[in-house]
């Protein structure tokens, strides 16, 4: 048997409680960050993604003392992201009990960001996060950018090439995220899953748009993804971390049980 | 209890996971006298070799681990980069010598890795897999064979003497996942973020008492 599949559900934490924007707008509340990440610890997820999306300073602080009892409580990998922007930020991170530091924009303004933390910290514990949206398509093959702002704002930067790059200056894995289809419910966009997986030798977290098991399946199966990330589908009960493996399992993926 | 702080990452969650499983003034420390008057020492790690020696030795901490090892006979746990270092060399950086409390390597996994059906492996080695083990350990109590421990790694040892293997791991290769000798316990992967088989390994470690 060889490495399993993993499935990480993800906190969108914005000043201290869990939400879910569909498409970045009508934000649901799902609940107290600490009180969730406990319990997808106790149902066999493989790790934790906190990504924080909370605009302002004072609350950052809170998210230090969030990630501080997440760390105190779950027993397995915890990813922090959002408003990543320097070696101080991860160092913070990191000593507040993140295992894994997220950086997104900031790669974007600093490469030389991801390749620094990279040297100091180790690649193990930096993951970059992509948020990608499809383009006009190329000589009739298809295309996705680099999107910042929460899907609002191209850079021209081909997003493929921007992993591949990524990889090179020292990034531990790749959280690729559909900007088309964050919150649609409608699955994972595997064709970049796919073209991404392939250029790559780290391992790539697929994400957005998980609807149904069905889409974990495909976003391995077909998308090539290490690992799939999913939010709503299991903040609203929709389904456990048990019966998503099951499922998976079922389907001849390897899965942690 | 003490775990040795040499400034490289995220050593709370070891302590954490230390804590929760009942283990009892857990200190975080490279202090001498916290360290020699600690009944078990826990030798983390993460990051790259290099950094990770050159705290080692300028901290001193490579002389506390050898008091603890063969002075004071105390239980000692090494864990992921803590293993890598315990060996005699690793090919990271450029090459760096280690410890060489363990005599062996550590090396890159290698591009391109495959497994035994020819399927791609992406490096770092970085999730569940599975641990045979291949001796009986009391660290091992209430662990069944081929369970899943966390990985993170790109780097593996190997350590020369192959009677002190306690479990592997295949990824492409035939992986050292733990070692053993005397009140010596050495995993590769992080028993503090491997759910509750880590955390059993961790209760183990609390209650070992090794017969040297």
């Amino acid at each position: 048997m060889g490495l399993a599949k993993r499935i990480i559900p993800c906190l969108d934490v914005d000043n201290g409680r869990v939400v879910k924007g569909v498409n970045f707008v009508g934000i649901r509340d799902a609940g107290d960050p600490v009180e969730i990440a406990r319990r997808y610890n106790e149902q066999g997820a493989d790790e934790i993604t906190f990504l924080d999306i909370t605009a302002s300073h004072e609350g950052r602080e809170t998210t230090v003392h969030t990630v501080e009892q997440i760390a105190e409580q779950v027993f397995i990998p915890l990813t922090v992201g959002g408003g990543i922007r320097s070696v101080d930020d991860i160092r913070t991170m990191l000593n507040a009990g993140a295992d894994k530091v997220s950086i997104n924009t900031a790669a974007i303004h600093n490469p030389e960001l991801v390749r620094q933390a990279s040297q100091r910290f180790g690649a193990q514990c930096i993951v970059v996060a992509i948020d990608a949206k499809r383009v006009a398509d190329v000589e009739g093959k298809p295309r996705w950018e680099i999107f910042t702002h929460g899907g609002r704002k191209p850079t021209g930067i081909d997003a493929v090439a921007w992993a591949v790059k990524m990889a090179e200056l020292g990034a531990g894995e790749i959280l690729l995220t559909s900007m088309d289809r964050d919150g649609t419910k409608n699955g994972f966009e595997l064709g970049v899953t796919r073209a991404i997986t392939d250029a790559v030798d780290i391992p790539v977290i697929a994400s957005g748009g998980v609807g149904n098991l069905q889409h974990l399946v495909d976003g391995i199966l077909l998308g090539g993804a290490d690992a799939v990330l999913a939010a709503s589908i299991f903040h609203f009960a929709e389904y456990t971390v048990p019966e998503a493996k099951a499922y998976m399992a079922e389907r001849g993926i390897e899965v942690r049980r | 209890m003490a775990v040795i702080d040499y400034g490289m990452g995220n050593l709370h969650s070891v302590a954490s996971a230390l804590a929760h499983v009942g283990a009892e003034r857990v200190v975080v420390t490279h202090d001498v006298e916290q360290i020699r008057a600690a009944d078990r020492v826990v030798f983390p790690g993460v990051g790259a070799i290099r950094d990770c020696m050159a705290e080692i030795r300028r901290l001193r901490c490579d002389e506390l681990l050898q008091v603890a090892l063969t002075e004071q006979h105390k239980p000692v746990l090494a864990i992921c980069v803590g293993m890598q270092a315990l060996m005699s060399h690793s090919e990271e950086n450029g090459g760096v010598d280690c410890l060489n409390v363990i005599p062996g390597t550590v090396r890159h996994f290698g591009h391109p890795l495959h497994d035994a059906d020819g399927q791609r492996l992406k490096v770092p080695h970085m999730g569940w897999s599975e641990v045979r083990k291949v001796s009986e350990h009391p660290l091992w109590n209430g662990i069944p064979d081929a369970t899943r421990f966390y990985f993170v790694h790109s780097y593996y040892v190997t350590a020369t003497d192959r009677s002190l293997l306690a479990g592997s791991v295949d990824y492409g290769v035939c992986a050292d996942a733990a070692l053993a000798r005397d009140n010596l316990f050495a995993t590769q992967f992080h028993p503090e973020k491997s759910h509750t088989a880590g955390l059993q390994l961790l209760r183990n470690f609390i209650n070992w008492t090794p017969a040297c």
